[in-house]
């Protein structure tokens, strides 16, 4: 009887499952960063661009502020906590949609590659082993140099930093996948290729995609705040988290409030996506456990 | 042993030859080379030569070939923020700079990194397992440039220790290297002791336990010798990470390597330099790749037979 209560597996009902979310994270990525990013407009309690002469260079509250600017103000009496605040739908813009650059792309390489396989999966792993090779930052750096900076570049930048880690990874899948028998049989059956890929393929590497993306925001986020803090991310005057951070860094010693605060939301912000993406490996995909 | 290292050799090769590519393309993107590459008030004179000197009155596959035979030559031109100044020579002039905070950094990451990951698995479970793990949790998620700006404020502004930035003294190089290290101190230990719990538990083990070599001569020999396959393969990493560090930090510490020169020259529109510099990193992250390798060839006899 003690063996069968070992052995047993308990299908968790949906309370124990709710119980092992972790609520912490949760709520941190919620209040730093999704919230913000979305209702910035209503809870920003001051214009971001707009400088207020007289209230330059304000304390924090509970340092010698007051409750009209908590996170105090930077040189040009923009209030931070409003800068924070507005700054969050750029960061999370960036990182979605250069996540999302990244898993199209390595995506369907990556299918593609492992389904047809031959001088196509060559080429393609080739491409793989060079882009994991070359550190972002060299492109970021020179398409900086040579097209400026935009949206659009730190976007272009993301995204090639990603694509590589799907399309390896989707591969390596699809190549176990190709020889299992629901595929075979589907063949035998005369579906087509395409049907074959994405009715019956996809779907059983979805897994894989989402935990690897959920694992990539933290770099997503810290890529684009590097670029942005370099002055090659996001140009002025938008309050990237980056930025922000660099308009302090000559102030440490007087004014420390201008960096720290936006710093202290990229480190919250990173840190609880990774814990939630830690957590979505484990929940659906155990085999990359050990990574 | 050979094979395996020419085959490294030539993938580097190749990915270099692709880095060239994407420059010289680069460079074409945003127009005339001509504007790119030459001050805003040149002469039709300086223009003519300039075209001649690097065809750019050819096909763009024969441009190509002229800017790699030069680049192989280290030829990238004549700086323009920095006048009379060769690119590459100016460049490499930086260097030293960054290979000194770059090793320092290295140094610093292993010695904590790697005592930290074996105590870890060693006493798995412990208060030092849950320590690093918090540690390493925190140090993933930590900006480096914000990291840096802190350790500035709480040990050169409030305690006076360390010299706020510049080069000179080696208290200089104390911060930007923790700064940078502090990335790969997190992913190393964890890395290491991952590596380090899958080997404890093997056979061998085991047998030398039961055979009574002392603890010590297990954990320091027989384990960690053959887990540090493991954190070996994230030195390839680790060279990638460094080189964006430093390009960060230096700006951080305003300590004059290649990192700084990167983006003052991006910021002047200094376009050979900023060529120059994304060439020169990118040979110095194959050549620690291809270190790696050997390195790799040293500890593990599995790949010089296979």
């Amino acid at each position: 009887m003690a063996d069968s209560m070992i052995n047993t597996p308990q299908s968790p009902g949906l309370w124990a499952k709710a119980r092992n979310l972790p609520l912490i994270p949760l709520a941190v990525l919620l209040i730093v960063f999704i919230i913000p990013a979305f209702f910035a407009e209503y809870l920003a309690p001051h214009d971001p661009y707009v400088p207020n002469l007289r209230a330059r260079l304000q304390p924090p509250v509970f340092f010698g502020g007051t409750w009209e600017f908590p996170m105090g103000t930077d040189r040009l009496g923009r209030d931070i906590l409003s800068r924070i605040l507005h700054g969050a739908w750029y960061v999370l813009a960036v990182s979605m949609i250069g996540i999302t650059v990244g898993v199209v792309v390595g995506t369907t390489l990556g299918l593609v590659a492992g389904y047809a396989r031959g001088w196509f999966d060559g080429l393609v792993m080739r491409l793989v082993d060079i882009s994991l090779a070359l550190p972002a930052m060299l492109l970021a750096l020179a398409l900086a140099a040579s097209m400026g900076t935009s949206f659009l570049s730190v976007v272009i930048v993301v995204g090639f930093a990603l694509w590589a880690y799907f399309a390896r990874q989707v591969r390596a899948e699809v190549l176990l996948l190709r020889r299992s028998d629901f595929v075979e049989r589907s063949m035998v059956a005369g579906s087509s290729h395409t049907r074959i890929l994405f009715r019956h393929i996809l779907p059983n590497v979805t897994n894989t995609i989402v935990v690897l993306a959920t694992l990539q925001v933290g770099i997503a986020i810290m890529l684009d705040a590097s670029l942005s803090f370099l002055g090659i991310g996001i140009p002025r005057p938008t309050p990237t988290w980056g930025l922000l951070v660099s308009d302090g860094r000559d102030f440490i010693a007087t004014d420390w409030w201008i960096s720290f605060f936006p710093g202290l939301a990229i480190l919250l912000t990173v840190l609880s996506a990774n814990m939630l993406g830690d957590w979505l490996r484990d929940k659906l995909d155990p085999r990359q456990r050990q990574v | 042993m050979f094979r395996f290292l020419v085959t490294r050799i030539s993938s580097s090769l190749f990915a270099l030859l692709i880095i060239t590519v994407i420059v010289f393309l680069l460079s074409h993107l945003s127009g005339s080379p001509v504007d790119a590459l030459l001050p805003d008030d040149a002469t039709q004179e300086q223009i003519d030569s300039f075209v001649r000197e690097w065809g750019l009155d050819q096909p763009l596959w024969q441009q190509y070939l002229t800017f790699l035979v030069n680049a192989v030559q280290g030829n990238f031109g004549t700086s323009l923020k920095w006048p009379g100044e060769d690119a590459m020579g100016f460049v490499l002039d930086r260097m030293p700079a960054t290979l000194k905070l770059g090793g320092l950094a290295i140094l610093i990451s292993v010695v904590i990194a790697l005592p930290l990951g074996i105590a870890a698995a060693v006493y798995r479970g412990s208060a030092v397992d849950h320590g690093a793990q918090m540690f390493a949790l925190l140090g993933q998620s930590m900006p480096n440039f914000w990291l840096g700006i802190i350790l500035i404020w709480v040990f050169s502004v409030w305690l006076g220790w360390l010299p706020t930035s510049g080069m000179g003294t080696f208290a200089h190089a104390i911060l930007p290297a923790v700064a940078i290290a502090w990335f790969q101190v997190s992913a190393l230990a964890r890395l290491t002791r991952s590596a380090m719990l899958e080997v404890l538990d093997a056979e061998y083990i085991k047998l030398a336990r039961v055979k009574g070599v002392s603890e010590g001569m297990v954990v320091w020999k027989h384990a960690l010798r053959n887990a540090a396959v493991v954190p070996l393969t994230y030195f390839g990493i680790l060279a990638a990470s460094i080189l964006t560090g430093s390009v960060v930090i230096e700006t951080v510490y305003s300590w004059p390597g290649m990192g700084w020169v990167a983006l003052e020259a991006i910021r002047g529109r200094d376009f050979p330099v900023v060529q120059a510099v994304i060439i020169a990193y990118a040979v110095v992250y194959m050549l620690s790749n291809l270190f790696v390798d050997l390195l790799y060839v040293v500890v593990d006899p599995r790949i010089r037979r296979g």
